[in-house]
Parts: structure tokens; C-alpha cells; sequence
């Protein structure tokens, strides 16, 4: 069994500072690390190679310093790892990202792709399935727990009010939650393997003929953000303590008609 | 020269660090309090490689060297001087003897499981009226056949209580002195009879470190148990030290940052006379100067540990490390604590226990006053 996990470097921080003019991410100095969802399909995958043999690779697109996660995927026991970056996939919405991930997964093979839900930066939730869509697999998103049984993965998958077990055959797509699993730390020695193993970068060249240039990068994305900022904090409410019920009631209803509410 | 840490460096602080505040941090003033060691952060730090990171693949170990071992040691240190000091004894000073002077066949059977993970260390060397003066030493190892049977008792054995291999030294030649009669075994002190390990020595600081006399009746060793050669041992005790100031150093600098780090946030929040304490001159020059000597203590400590991982002359270097080091963690933990006032002196803020942790380190692997002699030794004064 091939598992294949796409993981993506994401800033750590509650607090997104955005740059004015062109409404993405400041990256610089903020802390980057692997996208929680994503650390949680990972030490799945890891689980599952545990219990039923195979393989676990990482894939992450992004730039070149998206390194230092792949390396953290591999002191954390992945296989192998793949960096996806390139000049040409620059400026990449989701689609466009998913059709980049598709083609390298044509290239790489796999027979379970997990990935997270959706990444703490974006939280747009739909590379996971998109990738699917792009490699015609069925999938499953909001995994809260995943078995293999034979060429079958058993998801269970979270609705707001309930639960769903789904039994798809490989090869397959699953997005994982973060309660999907807690993720191990690094081992110390497997950091130094980690910076002895080679990570295979793939580039726009690599993939080519799996790739029309028009579907990729600015070009190939058919949303742009035209404009994001930071939302402005609300003030502090008023409290008026020690209120009858009626005197409550008249206090709002002086609000109200003060500000013209009503 | 380079002062900075390379990607696989960077990478290990961040284990260490997330490690320690996820894990070690909230369990840290209840062991202390318990006088007892957590079993299952024992075995969870065994898991991560946190006992074998100096070490070769080869034998188990993480591949890596002596400069991470000294990030792991801070960054423990940081939060529980306790779990510095069992990481310490088992790595620097049990695992160097058997790495630098083990066979090939007792580095498979005693290093490989000390360093894969799945046993715990200890070393065996300062006797009631033997500390600094290691000469003073009255264990015993007699030949009977081909065996040796040591008798004797040691004191302040770290890990004593729960370790599985220990380096116990004994002198074996009573004609010569100390220093050329002494040799160091290899003993398994959970099966060997007449081996009895004593309660918990009660402390003033590092108080979840296990650490215990332990006696030797007649104990029964066989010769494949003699560690390098016979007469030997002072050297190998001596070189065991020398690797140990390195990791102690490093614990110092981990107790002054911890220390430090819990003042400034606590600096940040307390206010009085209707300021938060940093907002002070006199306060943020204090952190200015705190800052600064720990910097400088991790910067000695670094060039110790890249000189051991060089092989080149390292001793008066760990001791100079060592010497600066645990001198910084008793100025700064004082600090610290003086600039929480009352709240530094109580047992809800960690600081007094990083207080008494942070003596220690003037003391133990040679007291600074042996880090003058060793010091001074090396610079040609006579």
C-alpha cells in the first residue's frame, strides 16, 4: 500500500498579518509549520504502515524553504518526500494547486491520498477534494478515523450532527481532521537521517506533459482575491448589572430606538 | 567561524523545546514535590532518542553529536533541571565510558540497548570520603578466578534508582596509588546479588533525579565485565567527566534561561505603582544583563561541545563552560526570583525551584573549584 499525504507549511500564528497592497500573507518572520489537519492525515498514514506495511510519502507544494516541513515529515518516520515548487505555480488558487498536486500524483503513484481538511491560513477546504476530482478517485472528506480492510478504507466522516462510516475502495482521496490522530513528535535520530535523505523536487519541466501551462499559476486560477484585510476587533460590550426584568427590557428597548434600530 | 545553528540543529531545538514545554513542563513540580522520576516520561523521552543522541546509528544511537545533546540539555533544563541531569548521567557520563572504551562485543550488548532506548545508565564513582578527591576511593574489586568480586559503596549515584547498567570504578591494585589502581566494571545493578541500592538521598534541588548509595557485597563480575584495561579506570573516569561538564553546562544555561524567561513573563504582567515591572529602567538593564551572561555561558558551551565533536583537547574547555555556566545559573535563578519578590519565592512560580536546582551545578562532575584546578592546570602557570 502507497500512502501518499500532501501536507502544506503554514504560518504559525492566530494573528494573519496581510500585506496591504497585495492582499496575501506576510510570511516573513513568522514561524512556519505543518498545517495541523495535515499532521494529524501524516501520523495516520504513519499508523497505518505500522499496522499494515507500505510506504508513506509526503508531497508539499510551496517554495523551496517548504523544505524544513518535509524534513519534519521524515524525522517523524515518512518514507520518502516530494517538494512540488516552481516559478510556474506561483499565484496558484485551489484549483489551479489541485491540478499541479493531480499531475504530480499521476507521476508519484499512490494508492491511499490523505490530506487535511483545510490549512489554518487558507481555510478554504477544497485542494483536498479538488485533487480528487482531478485524479477521478472517490473520496472522503472530514475523517475522524480511518481503517484499511483489504483494497477497502473504512471513513468515518463527521457531519455537524452526526456520523457517516464510508467504505471506499483504493485508490482513494481522504481529507483528514485534526481529532483524526495526535500527532508523534520527531525523533532525534531522525532528524539526522532526515537531512541525509534526498527530497525530490518537482518542477514545472518534471511535469509537463501532465501539465497545460494555461491551468497553472495567476493565469490558470479562475478566482483571485480581490481584496482581503484585517477585521477590525469589536469594543467592549456594556454590562448593566442588577436589572429587573422590566427595567432590562427598557434599557434595551432605549438602546434600540437610540441608534435608530428601531 | 559560525555562531549560528545549521537546518538539522534548528530543527532538534524545536523537538527539544516543544518536547520539554508539552511533556516535561507540566509534570515538573509535581516530581519535585514527589521526589520521584515519572516512569512514563522516562520512557516517552527513550522513544524520541533523547538517551542516545550523541551516539552512532551503529549502535543505536541518533547519529547526531555532542552540540545537539547540548540543545537537548537546555531545553530540558528550561523546565525541570531534574530530567537534565538523568539525560546527563546516562549519556555523558555511563555511555562515553562504554562508547570510548568498550570491545566491539560490550558495545553491542551494554551500549546498544543503553542508547537505542531501552535501558537506563548510571556511573558509580564518588565514595563517602571520596569527592573531589577521587584517590580517597576504598571500593574494592578482588580477583576469584577469573571474576572479581567489588566491595564497597557509593554514593550520589544518579539514576540509581531505576538504571539497569552502571560503570562502578574499584580499585584493583592497593600497591599503587589511586590514580594507576583503579578500574571501572560494568554492572547490571537489577540482577547482580549483592548489589542494594538505598532509598532516595533527600535534596535541596534536582529533587526528581533519582540519586542513592549503593552498596557492593561480594559482588560477582565476570571478566568480560572489566571495562578497558585493568589499572585503567581513573583515566576512563576522568575522560567521562570531561564529556559530562559539557552536558551540565548546558543544564546550567537551560535553568538561567528557564529562569529568565519566567521573570520576563512575569515582568510583562505585574504591575506596580500602576506599571508592569519591565516598563522600569532598573528592571529591563537587570534582563539586559541576565541575557547577556547566559548568552555568553551557551556560547562556551557550544565551543566545548564542537571541540569534542572535532576531537580536539576539550577538557579545560567544559570546565571553563562549566565554571561560567553554573556561576550564571545561580546569579540569574536569584534574579529571577528577587524580581518576583514574594511570588518568586513561592512554590506556584517555578523559579524557586530553579533556584535550588541551579546549585548543584557549582558541585556536581567536579565543584568549580575543580573546574579552577583543571583550568588552571592547562595554562602553564608553573
Amino acid at each position: 500500500m502507497k500512502i501518499v499525504v500532501c501536507i502544506k507549511q503554514v504560518p504559525d500564528t492566530a494573528e494573519v498579518k496581510l500585506d496591504p497592497k497585495t492582499n496575501t500573507l506576510i510570511r516573513e518572520g513568522v514561524p512556519s509549520i505543518i498545517n495541523h489537519d495535515d499532521k494529524a492525515g501524516l501520523e495516520t498514514a504513519l499508523q497505518l504502515r505500522e499496522q499494515h506495511g507500505g510506504t508513506v510519502t509526503v508531497v508539499c507544494m510551496g517554495p523551496p524553504q517548504a523544505d524544513v516541513a518535509l524534513r519534519e515529515a521524515l524525522a517523524m518516520g515518512a518514507d520518502e518526500a516530494y517538494l512540488i515548487s516552481g516559478r510556474e505555480f506561483g499565484g496558484s488558487d485551489t484549483y489551479a494547486t489541485a491540478t499541479i498536486i493531480g499531475a504530480a500524483l499521476k507521476k508519484i503513484g499512490y494508492d491511499l491520498v490523505i490530506t487535511g481538511r483545510q490549512a489554518i491560513d487558507g481555510d478554504t477546504a477544497q485542494v483536498g477534494p479538488q485533487i480528487a476530482e482531478q485524479l477521478k478517485i472517490p473520496q472522503v472528506s472530514y475523517a475522524e478515523e480511518i481503517r484499511v480492510e483489504g483494497s477497502y478504507v473504512i471513513v468515518k466522516r463527521q457531519f455537524e450532527d452526526q456520523a457517516h462510516v464510508l467504505k471506499v475502495q483504493m485508490p482513494c482521496l481522504v481529507t483528514a481532521l485534526t481529532e483524526l490522530a495526535e500527532p508523534r513528535y520527531m525523533h532525534a535520530g531522525g532528524i539526522v537521517d532526515a537531512y541525509q535523505q534526498t527530497i525530490k523536487v518537482l518542477g514545472f519541466e518534471d511535469l509537463k506533459g501532465l501539465l497545460n501551462p494555461e491551468w497553472i499559476g495567476i493565469n490558470g486560477s479562475p478566482t483571485n482575491v480581490a481584496k482581503s484585510f484585517t477585521k477590525q476587533a469589536k469594543g467592549e460590550g456594556k454590562i448593566l448589572p442588577g436589572l429587573s426584568v422590566d427595567e432590562a427590557v427598557a434599557a434595551i428597548m432605549e438602546t434600540l430606538i437610540e441608534r435608530h434600530i428601531i | 567561524m559560525d555562531f549560528k545553528l545549521d537546518k538539522a540543529h534548528q530543527l532538534q531545538q524545536e523537538l527539544f523545546r516543544n518536547f520539554a514545554e508539552k511533556e516535561i513542563k507540566p509534570l515538573a513540580k509535581e516530581m519535585d514535590e514527589k521526589e520521584e522520576y515519572s516512569q512514563e516520561l522516562l520512557a516517552k523521552m527513550q522513544k524520541y532518542g533523547f538517551f542516545g543522541i550523541p551516539y552512532s546509528r551503529e549502535y543505536g544511537g541518533c547519529g547526531s553529536d555532542t552540540l545537539a545533546y547540548t540543545l537537548c540539555m537546555e531545553e530540558v533544563s528550561k523546565v525541570d533541571a531534574s530530567t537534565g541531569i538523568t539525560i546527563s548521567v546516562h549519556t555523558s557520563l555511563c555511555c562515553s565510558c562504554l562508547n570510548n572504551y568498550g570491545t566491539e562485543e560490550q558495545k553491542q550488548k551494554y551500549l546498544r540497548p543503553l542508547i537505542d532506548g531501552s535501558k537506563i545508565g548510571c556511573f558509580g564513582l564518588t565514595e563517602t570520603n571520596a569527592g573531589s578527591d577521587v584517590q580517597g576511593a576504598q571500593t574494592v574489586a578482588v580477583k576469584d578466578g577469573e571474576d572479581w568480586l567489588i566491595t564497597g559503596s557509593k554514593i550520589f549515584t544518579t539514576n540509581s534508582g531505576f538504571a539497569d547498567t552502571c560503570i562502578v570504578f574499584a580499585i584493583t591494585d592497593r600497591s599503587v596509588p589511586t590514580a594507576k589502581g583503579l578500574t571501572a566494571f560494568i554492572v547490571d545493578l537489577k540482577k547482580t546479588p549483592g548489589v542494594t541500592v538505598s532509598e532516595n538521598i533527600e535534596r535541596m534541588g534536582i529533587r526528581a533525579a533519582s540519586n542513592c548509595i549503593v552498596s557492593y557485597d561480594n559482588v560477582r563480575v565476570s571478566a568480560d565485565r572489566v571495562l578497558g584495561p585493568v589499572g585503567k579506570g581513573f583515566k576512563i573516569a576522568m575522560g567521562a567527566l570531561d564529556c559530562g561538564r559539557i552536558g551540565i553546562a548546558a543544564q546550567a544555561v537551560g535553568i538561567a534561561q528557564g529562569a529568565l524567561n519566567e521573570a520576563i513573563k512575569y515582568g510583562k504582567e505585574r504591575k506596580q505603582f500602576n506599571k508592569p515591572i519591565n516598563s522600569f529602567q532598573n528592571t529591563q538593564f537587570k534582563m539586559a544583563e541576565m541575557q547577556t551572561k547566559i548568552d555568553s555561558a551557551r556560547l562556551m558551551t557550544w565551543r566545548a561541545a564542537l571541540a569534542e565533536d572535532e576531537h580536539e583537547a576539550f577538557g579545560p574547555l567544559a570546565a571553563m563552560a562549566k565554571l561560567l555556566a553554573s556561576d550564571v545559573a545561580n546569579e540569574v535563578t536569584r534574579f529571577a526570583v528577587q524580581s518576583m519578590g514574594g511570588y518568586g519565592y513561592c512554590r506556584e512560580y517555578p523559579v524557586e525551584r530553579a533556584m535550588r536546582d541551579a546549585k548543584i551545578t557549582e558541585i556536581y562532575e567536579g565543584t568549580s573549584e575543580v573546574m579552577k584546578m583543571v583550568i588552571s592546570g592547562s595554562m602553564k602557570l608553573k
